[in-house]
């Protein structure tokens, strides 16, 4: 279709839809005045029952935990989409020589210190955010994109990620599907210790204290390390394209 | 039902370790753990399937059962629909596992760790009973598919039909969160008997129409309804047939499912008045679908988007029987959703052991080239007599089921779309065998264009199809005659079909824990005289327009060249439709939802 | 007042849509589909919403504080995690596009013809 009838359908179908959508959005109740039993009841529930302070979080791991194993699951097999899509296929595409002895990426020694300045505080602040997702506002997916920043800063900073010999793809790829599979493994452990599927089997704690709100604490740490792992796959993959286009073709 | 869920976390499991041993696990190791923990699955979801034989059951993760008429948790609601598309679904996995254990490079583990979350998706999906976890697994299915559409990931084509695939199924998803939102914002509740409780004490305003809209349209983009379809041949040519396999099967079937699911369990109490201008609405849906995709069929020289633009019109038969929003059609649909998912993943499974022997799939190319394949030409007769619906195959008796059931409605005229749509594809397969495996039909006089051929999914064609190829297809062909022959499928359907469409029955089992309401065994169905009749109609046009595509030119008079012109423009312009332009696609998306939304208004209101 | 944030999340919506219908560039393209996702956030913070209501963390409020609704942020977090991941693989698809047609506009991608 020529861009000009493309553009007519489109209009067409945008004024119906947003006909459509005003319509509809007019029936929801005011901006500030929602009434859902729902979400009170979990906000009432959540300190007498679970012994968490972040309603969020108790939602989003214990009550509707199963959801979570879902979308932890897409963020997976996201990782694994593109490490699959992004694949290097032999003889087809040339490596350029620079890209297997990974050059520092930075020149400037500004930008060198700051990254390795930060690195360290970041990692903490992740760790730190994961820990106390069930206390305060953060949790594993917050805190583990902040852990996947701090190992950013280090290649920022120029500094190897090879140590060992293990590349440091495949030491992600083990992290995502560790955190990955240790949810589901949590899972299968609520159906054979407390009778259903993610139901919570660990003692509750005292309200406020780092070990408290059942296995909410665990499935954050499951979840942090699977969203790490997950988000350096998916920059590991883009960034070495990167080096890939520069380096070889056009 | 303890061991519901199971079903999804025996594959994700699979594949996390899987991944987490990549490095040092062989592709044979690869192919043995994914195929054991789809065996596991399939055993699961039949136990489910016959447990939930009787009705209904529910299974509340983490132990949160309904407090004080809310429900808190998430749940499977399981009945034997939902199970019995889990374990199509997973058998059908096992066949396209079976199918790829011959390709060479598959990039194991990655390509099983995909299939794997593809399937865990599919089954959540179909056992689900909250709204928004209905969503995740169906994003879940959605992504597994994006990446194993584009897995050949080398070719241009692959990478092109895996962006329209993907672009146009997101947005298909945020038309699905959008109507989850509305839903949400007027009953608070997320879980599908609540919400079908919540709106038929509430009254019918803009919200509950336009939700529902936006919620079917969603369902709609995945099943490949027009004008959402687009994506769907794209995908299709490009995906590995294996893949391929599962796509036709069974993920555009549970678009089809989402919507009725939503329907007869949250809306029917509340537009149930409207029964009939929806029925109107939905079967006309189906009816332009199901011919826009046997015409692009039987246009079609590319093996795989013939099979593609098939499915499309077979999703336009299911969406008919859907549509007319009983029990029967509903009986009808599911039927036909086996037996033709089985019938079309032989043909897919066919198809790949044409390309492992002789590498291309362009139907002008591949002339006289299967005369060495005579049992690849059986599975393919096989499977256009099932397009035919021809007794005993299954498909007959789930086509008859609707026919009884649209004369019944008064949609008499819808028959005719059946039977056209039956005859196109069924002829299409035809003239595939004719030319392929016969050569008969004329030299072509032209080289197909690039966009009709498929690069070769392996490098070398081989002197022989192995068995292992050859078993899933012919198990998959004698399944969907099978279906039909089994005493008590048609009933057991027909009685799973009651419970489905029964919503407030479905509410108190799943709020109130009360056991299922007992229906009436449905009487033995034997098919009345007259779908005998249209099925001997069907495979005779079928046959006559097989034989105008393979003779037509030797025997055509003088004066029908201008007719012949005017079939080619035609034929033509609908093929320009199909540009290939993601923009494109997403216009006729926008253009459709407005048109689904105006339909709905004026139907429901 | 009250309107406003849903007619907002409706303007996103079609905005994007705008975008991606008539996109020359695949990485504008997928950039545009995110200002879709966004519309679905704005739409679910802000029905879940409640005048004068706190955040629905007790850390440090009294417990009969009313709060705002938890599902709905919730659902906007897995929303969230869900349509980043596909942006993702959508810029994966895009630099393969980029390898092998050596163009990213969607004009010239012409494989998929009939």
């Amino acid at each position: 279709m020529s861009r000009r009838t493309r553009g007519i359908v489109f209009g067409a179908g945008a004024l119906g839809l947003a006909a459509l959508l005003l319509w509809g959005f007019g029936g929801l109740p005011s901006f500030g005045d929602f009434q859902g039993r729902y979400g009170e009841l979990l906000a009432k529930s959540a300190v007498p029952e679970r012994h968490a302070t972040e309603t969020v979080a108790v939602t989003t791991f214990d009550y509707r935990g199963f959801d979570t194993l879902g979308e932890e699951f897409i963020l997976f097999a996201a990782a694994v989409g593109v490490l699959v899509l992004l694949r290097i296929q032999r003889g087809a595409d040339e490596i350029p020589a620079e890209a297997g002895k990974r050059r520092p990426t930075a020149h400037s020694p500004a930008l060198r210190s700051v990254a390795i300045a930060f690195a360290g505080p970041a990692l903490v602040l992740g760790l730190y955010v994961v820990a106390h997702g069930h206390l305060t506002p953060g949790g594993g997916f917050q805190g583990g994109v902040i852990l996947m920043t701090a190992f950013l800063l280090v290649y920022l900073a120029g500094a190897h990620l090879r140590e060992g010999g293990i590349r440091p793809i495949v030491a992600m790829e083990v992290a995502e599907a560790t955190g990955a599979a240790g949810f589901t493994l949590i899972g299968v452990g609520g159906m054979l210790l407390a009778g259903a599927f993610l139901e919570n089997f660990i003692g509750l704690g005292t309200v406020g204290s780092l070990l408290s709100g059942g296995d909410i604490p665990l499935l954050n740490v499951t979840v942090g390390v699977e969203v790490m792992g997950a988000l350096l796959v998916v920059l590991g993959e883009l960034l070495d394209q990167r080096m890939l286009t520069r380096g070889g073709d056009s | 039902m303890e061991l519901a869920p199971l079903t999804v976390a025996v594959p994700l499991l699979a594949a996390g370790g899987l991944t987490a041993a990549s490095s040092r696990v062989s592709r044979a190791t690869a192919e043995v753990v994914a195929l054991a923990a789809v065996l596991a699955l399939a055993a699961l979801c039949a136990i489910i399937l016959a447990r939930t034989a009787s009705g209904t059951e529910v299974y509340w993760f983490g132990g949160w059962e309904p407090r004080a008429d809310i429900a808190i948790g998430v749940s499977f609601a399981v009945d034997a629909i939902g199970a019995g598309l889990a374990t199509l679904v997973s058998g059908l996995m096992i066949a396209a596992l079976v199918l790829m254990w011959r390709y060479r490079d598959t990039d194991a583990p990655h390509f099983q760790v995909l299939m794997l979350i593809f399937v865990a998706g599919m089954v959540g999906f179909c056992l689900s009973g909250d709204l928004f976890n209905m969503f995740v697994f169906f994003e879940l299915m959605s992504v597994a598919g994006f990446a194993l559409a584009g897995y050949k990931v080398e070719e241009q084509e692959a990478v092109e039909g895996s962006l329209n695939f993907a672009i146009t199924n997101t947005i298909g998803s945020f038309m699905l969160l959008t109507g989850i939102a509305l839903v949400y914002g007027r009953t608070g509740a997320l879980n599908l008997a609540q919400i079908g409780e919540s709106l038929a004490a509430g009254h019918v305003d803009g919200l509950v129409i336009v939700a529902f809209a936006l919620l079917a349209a969603g369902f709609l983009v995945k099943a490949a309804v027009v004008p959402f379809h687009f994506w769907l041949a794209d995908a299709y040519a490009v995906a590995p047939t294996p893949v391929c396999l599962l796509f036709a099967g069974a993920m555009s079937e549970l678009g089809v499912y989402g919507i009725g699911r939503v329907w007869f369990d949250c809306f029917a109490g509340t537009l149930a008045l409207h029964d009939d201008s929806l029925r109107l609405v939905l079967i006309v849906a189906g009816s332009l679908t199901a011919l826009l995709g046997a015409t692009m069929a039987f246009a079609q020289d590319h093996l795989k988007r013939l099979l593609a633009f098939a499915t499309i019109a077979y999703v336009g038969i299911f969406l008919i029987g859907l549509g007319l929003l009983t029990s029967a059609g509903v009986a009808g649909a599911a039927l036909y959703v086996v037996a033709d998912g089985c019938g079309k993943a032989a043909l897919f499974a066919a198809v790949a052991i044409v390309q492992h022997r002789r590498l291309h799939v362009s139907e002008r190319r591949l002339r006289g080239e299967g005369r060495e394949l005579p049992y690849t030409a059986a599975i393919f007769a096989l499977g256009a007599l099932s397009f035919a619906s021809l007794p005993p195959f299954g498909s007959f008796f789930a086509k008859s089921v609707i026919e009884d059931e649209l004369i019944k409605q008064g949609y008499g005229a819808v028959l005719a779309v059946l039977i056209l749509t039956s005859a196109l594809t069924c002829g299409a397969v035809l003239r595939l065998i004719g030319r392929v495996f016969l050569g008969w039909g004329p030299v072509s006089d032209r080289e197909p264009s690039r966009d009709e051929e498929a690069a070769p999914e392996e490098e070398i064609s081989s002197a022989r199809t192995p068995a292992i190829m050859f078993v899933p297809a012919l198990a998959l062909a004698l399944a969907s005659l099978v279906i039909g022959v089994i005493p008590g499928t048609v009933e057991a359907v027909q009685a799973a079909a009651l419970h489905f469409t029964d919503g407030s029955s479905y509410a108190r089992v799943v709020l109130d824990g009360a056991a299922p309401a007992a229906v009436a065994t449905p009487p033995p169905y034997s098919a009345p005289p007259h779908a005998y009749l249209y099925a001997a109609i069907t495979f005779g046009t079928a046959v006559g327009l097989a034989g105008l595509a393979l003779f037509g030119r030797r025997l055509a008079p003088r004066g029908s060249d201008p007719l012949r012109r005017l079939g080619h423009a035609a034929i033509g312009s609908l093929h320009g439709v199909h540009s290939g332009h993601v923009g494109d696609y997403v216009a006729w998306l926008v253009a459709g939802v407005a048109a689904l939304g105006g339909a709905f208004a004026l139907a429901l209101s | 007042m009250s309107f406003l944030p849903y007619a907002v999340a409706a303007w996103l919506l079609l905005v994007g849509l705008y975008g991606v219908v008539t996109s020359r560039h695949l990485v504008h393209l997928i950039v545009c589909v995110t200002v879709v996702q966004a519309s679905t956030y704005v739409l679910l913070l802000a029905i879940g919403y409640r005048s004068g209501a706190a955040a629905p963390i007790f850390a440090d409020i009294p417990r009969s504080t009313p709060v705002v609704d938890p599902i709905v942020a919730t659902m906007t977090l897995t929303d969230v995690v869900v349509e980043a991941t596909v942006a993702a693989l959508l810029l994966a698809l895009a630099v393969q596009a980029h390898r092998r047609f050596g163009t990213l506009d969607p004009d010239e991608l012409g494989a998929m013809r009939g």
